[in-house]
């Protein structure tokens, strides 16, 4: 039948103009709290936003504030546990790198995500002072990212071996893509894949 | 001929004492003979008693519910390449094993089977047995010493300090049923094992019952102390695979460690029969003073042969269990063949005159095999000691309580 | 909660002079020794370097990654769905967990609900799945520290829930239970009754498990007051679960921020007291006895009903990133999602409970002696799997 020649038109070959509107979508909401307002009246425009999305509470924070602001939160606001410490890699933007830092208050049973944009190359302070539980999981964000940490006490390569060359998360990092020289010497594998 | 040795049978010393050597010879080798089939049928005991008690069935396989295990453990073993570590000192390497050997086996020439029936009956019998089952000690530094590698001299160094702590309170746990055996009519005790038996059959009473706790508390100092200086569970540290050594005989492959094992089995039964001759009365047979006349005495003989008819009826009991397949018939003819030689031994045991020789042998064995049976009762239930804690019981809970032991049975011997 | 953290963070770090040359050990004091990466005491492939002073343990060093297969990585290029049974992977002994969260998550981002059949379906798998990881636990636990026969036991016990498990979804280890949206599979004709005869079976074998271990004096002393971790410590260095509560934190998951139906059943929290391995594992084992009380209420009130939600079959979140964490067998088990608005996950982070409690296997076994170690390694119940992704 010749409507199976065709490829990406919908079945049926109707356009999409034809269906119905989908629902709007959640939306981000504003978000305002005492911990915001304590933010934003020490720091002002470095709160770049702060933002309640399906639920879950965040900041995106300017990276020379954000070092502070992280301890203000540990010492203040209660927020005694950091849950988790990741980034994201995003080459279109001119800040690629989104450090993200997830935050849990025991006192108060509340989550937040503090976030903040630094530039390729950049390095940041760590925040192994305020949680000691950062010591691993900044270990594995400049692993995987290769974004350093400022006065972390170790820091080196967690999963990967230590001469491994490249940081696989960044989105130029090829999905089979392996360091080939260190595989080669080191496994033997002359292919180096 | 025959006469020769019914006229040696009705004799009442043994050979050592009697200083017959021809006699000497055919009971050593008969209990060493005893003492290797007794090795290999506990390694069979241990394997399946510890998979049943782990919910799991054990060897099965390889003859009638693996009962000719050991022989394949045997052959395994004898035809293994022998690695000798290249800078290994080989003498050493090759003498450690048998030090351990001859130290276990050489004590089996005071273990007192009955009143006659023992290789010879040293009057420091019991001091002998202490002595030369120390021995071993040196065996195993240096089987470490020679592996010349660091995790077998520490494993080495560690099994031979528990050995040592533990053989203090052991020793003193002895000489508290030393003791007891100075609390007769001369007031004079004795160190020879057939001695000890003939006390507790004096004072009638076995002496886990004398001056009750104390008997029954020294007779459990030597009980752990006799576990932690075989190096078994729950004081099996050095041995044990999760644990960083990974013990002294780690280097050793083959032949060379089955001599060791045999040397550990052996030590095993050893020290069990020192438990047995000095707080468990012996060969004597349970309740001799209160159970005592005819019928008793009848009813007790029989019970070796009962014993192995009983087993050979499990035996057939596990024939007519066996799978109805041809693949299993060679094992079904095994074991029917085993349960009907287990019958004949069985009968033979009834006959008066083997019935009465063999009582003393038999109840003698019989309680050294419920020790056995405890060891891999201990091994399948305990989790084990971490050194410090192993040499702390060693050293502080037990050395204290054997002293007080002592000291109590010495006063109250003097009392009464 | 909220007190200063009293020691300073970075004496955590133990600083292993690893450029020396190795002395021989008659010589120094100090001994380098590496639990390597095969051993059989540390439950998978961890390499710990131990720096020793004679028995002592001075410092350590966990290097991981041997099992680092690049799941996060992989979830970048594989659709929602595609990525479903890859979660499994991860936690290998607590399959059914990872499932859920991941689905939850990915739930949350679509702003659709699973429906109330499907979530006491996922409770009862979910709770069966963490009785498994607890008496996986069990067993190797006491087989490290030496009692062999716990081990058996245990595993005979983890059949009943491999064989339900496999009548249910086809598979006992990496089940792939759950679907984003709720589940596929209804439950089996005759699941209840399974499920009914093994929760009343099993009180008692729970018994023998402490019968043999709890009492036992050589257990009590290989294991109270080793490994000891205050709570103020547990939470400056984010680990969660049973060490966390048996440090004295009263805090888990399924009762402080409820998810799937956790909400509608009645259970109690078990918290310990010394932080110590011995608490665990009494925390560990009342974890059981009550997920046993989730299961037996939830096969009572199990509610009819669809089990899968409506969910487009080309799945495209909307722009946006959510973290979603349940409280795993092993701790509080987090996926942050980010979605691109396209059909593949612009990026997935694992949040993986064992990776941050082995970072306080350092503070544990301070101070302890080499023997120890094996046992707090047990007793943080890590699986490489999820250390490593």
């Amino acid at each position: 039948m010749p409507e199976e020649t065709k490829s990406p038109t919908p079945p049926g070959g109707q356009p999409h103009a034809a269906a119905p509107a989908k629902p709007a979508g959640p939306a981000t909401i504003p978000w305002d709290s005492p911990t915001v307002a304590r933010l934003k009246s020490q720091y002002g425009s470095g709160v770049q936003e702060s933002v309640t999305y399906l639920g879950q509470n965040y900041f995106v924070l300017d990276a020379s504030v954000t070092a502070e602001a992280l301890r203000i939160l540990r010492d203040e606001e209660q927020f005694d546990y950091c849950v988790d410490i990741t980034a994201t890699h995003n080459p279109t933007r001119e800040k690629q790198f989104e450090l993200i830092w997830i935050l849990y208050s025991f006192a108060r049973n509340e989550r937040i995500r503090v976030k903040t944009d630094i530039a390729d190359g950049d390095s940041f302070p760590s925040s192994v002072s305020i949680w000691p539980a950062a010591n691993w999981l900044e270990r594995e964000v400049f692993d995987m990212f290769g974004i350093k940490f400022d006065g972390h006490p170790d820091m080196k390569r967690i999963l990967l071996p230590e001469g491994w060359k490249g940081h696989p998360l960044r989105k130029d990092y090829g999905i089979i893509q392996q360091d080939q020289e260190w595989v080669q010497i080191n496994l033997g594998i002359e292919s180096g894949q | 001929m025959l006469d020769y040795i019914t006229s040696y049978l009705s004799s009442n010393t043994t050979p050592g004492q009697a200083g017959n050597v021809f006699w000497a010879l055919v009971y050593i080798m008969i209990v060493f003979g005893g003492v290797s089939v007794a090795v290999m049928a506990m390694n069979w005991l241990e394997r399946k008693a510890l998979a049943h008690f782990q919910i799991r069935l054990g060897p099965m396989r390889v003859g009638p519910h693996g009962l000719l295990q050991p022989i394949a453990d045997a052959i395994k073993l004898l035809t293994k390449e022998d690695i000798v570590p290249s800078e290994a000192d080989k003498f050493v390497f090759w003498l450690a094993p048998l030090i351990i050997l001859c130290a276990s086996f050489t004590v089996y020439i005071v273990v007192p089977f009955g009143p006659t029936h023992a290789i010879t009956d040293l009057n420091i019998g019991i001091l002998f047995m202490l002595g030369v089952s120390s021995l071993s000690v040196l065996g195993v530094v240096m089987a470490g010493w020679a592996s010349n590698s660091h995790y077998p001299l520490i494993g080495a160094l560690r099994s031979s300090a528990q050995m040592i702590s533990y053989e203090v309170a052991m020793g003193l746990a002895v000489v508290s049923a030393i003791l007891m055996t100075s609390l007769n009519s001369t007031g004079t005790g004795t160190l020879s094992m057939i001695g000890i038996v003939q006390a507790q059959q004096s004072q009638q009473m076995w002496f886990l019952f004398k001056f009750f706790p104390l008997g029954f508390i020294a007779f459990g100092i030597f009980a752990i102390a006799m576990v932690a200086e075989t190096n078994r569970a729950p004081f099996d540290l050095p041995e044990a695979e999760s644990e960083l050594t990974a013990g002294f005989h780690t280097e050793y492959s083959g032949l060379r460690w089955s001599l060791f094992m045999l040397g550990e089995y052996a030590a095993m039964i050893a020290v069990s029969s020192i438990a047995v001759t000095l707080w468990v009365g012996g060969w004597m047979r349970p309740f001799p003073n209160w159970l005592t006349g005819e019928t008793w005495d009848l009813v007790f003989s029989l019970t070796p042969g009962f014993l192995f008819l009983g087993l050979a009826l499990i035996a057939f009991i596990g024939v007519a269990r066996m799978p109805k397949h041809p693949y299993f018939r060679v094992q079904t003819i095994g074991l029917a063949g085993f349960g009907a030689v287990l019958g004949l031994i069985g009968l033979v045991l009834f006959a008066p005159p083997v019935r009465d020789r063999i009582q003393d042998i038999f109840w003698f064995c019989a309680k050294v095999a419920v020790f056995m049976y405890l060891y891999i009762w201990y091994r399948a239930t305990f989790p084990r000691y971490r050194f410090d804690q192993l040499m702390r019981v060693g050293w502080k809970a037990l050395l204290p309580v054997a002293i007080g032991v002592l000291i109590l049975t010495a006063i109250l011997g003097v009392v009464f | 909660m909220g007190d200063q953290i009293t020691k300073d963070p970075a004496s955590f770090i133990s600083h292993l002079e690893l450029d020396q040359p190795d002395k021989t050990f008659l010589d120094s004091n100090e001994l380098i020794i590496n639990m390597g990466p095969q051993h059989p005491a540390t439950h998978g492939v961890l390499r710990v370097i131990l720096k020793l002073d004679g028995e002592k343990v001075l410092g350590t060093e966990c290097v991981i990654g041997y099992l680092h297969r690049g799941v996060e990585k992989i979830a970048e290029h594989r659709t929602y769905t595609m990525f479903n049974p890859y979660v499994d992977r991860m936690d290998y002994v607590a399959a059914v967990s990872n499932g859920l969260g991941y689905c939850e998550a990915v739930e949350k981002l679509l702003n659709v609900q699973a429906p109330p059949r499907a979530n006491y379906i996922r409770v009862i798998l979910t709770e069966l799945n963490r009785l498994a990881s607890h008496q996986l636990w069990l067993g190797t636990h006491a087989l490290d520290i030496g009692a062999m026969t716990p081990l058996f036991y245990t595993f005979r016990d983890r059949e009943e829930i491999l064989k339900i498990f496999e009548k249910y979804c086809g598979a006992r280890l990496t089940t792939h239970a759950f679907r984003i949206g709720g589940c596929l599979y209804e439950t089996y004709d005759g699941f209840e009754q399974d499920v009914k005869k093994f929760i009343d079976g099993l009180p008692s074998k729970i018994d023998e498990y402490e019968e043999l271990l709890t009492t036992n004096r050589i257990w009590v002393e290989r294991t109270k007051g080793v490994g000891k971790i205050s709570a103020s410590d547990c939470v400056a260095l984010g680990v969660t679960g049973p060490v966390l509560r048996a440090s004295g934190v009263k805090w888990d998951l399924r009762k402080a921020q409820p998810y799937a139906a956790y909400s509608e059943f009645d259970f109690d929290i078990p918290i310990g007291q010394s932080g110590d391995t011995y608490d665990r594992y009494l925390v560990r084992m009342e974890e059981m006895r009550q997920s046993l009380r989730i299961i037996r209420q939830a096969v009572e009130r199990i509610p009819e009903g669809p089990i899968m939600a409506k969910v487009p079959k080309v799945m495209k979140p909307p722009v946006g990133e959510i973290y979603h964490s349940i409280e795993a067998p092993k701790g509080e088990l987090g996926y942050f999602i980010v979605s691109d608005g396209s059909t593949q996950p612009y990026r997935i982070r694992v949040r993986p409970p064992s990776f941050v409690n082995l970072q306080a296997l350092d503070l544990m076994v301070r101070g302890q002696l080499v023997a120890d170690v094996i046992a707090v390694i047990g007793t943080l119940d890590i699986v490489l799997g999820e250390v490593d992704r």
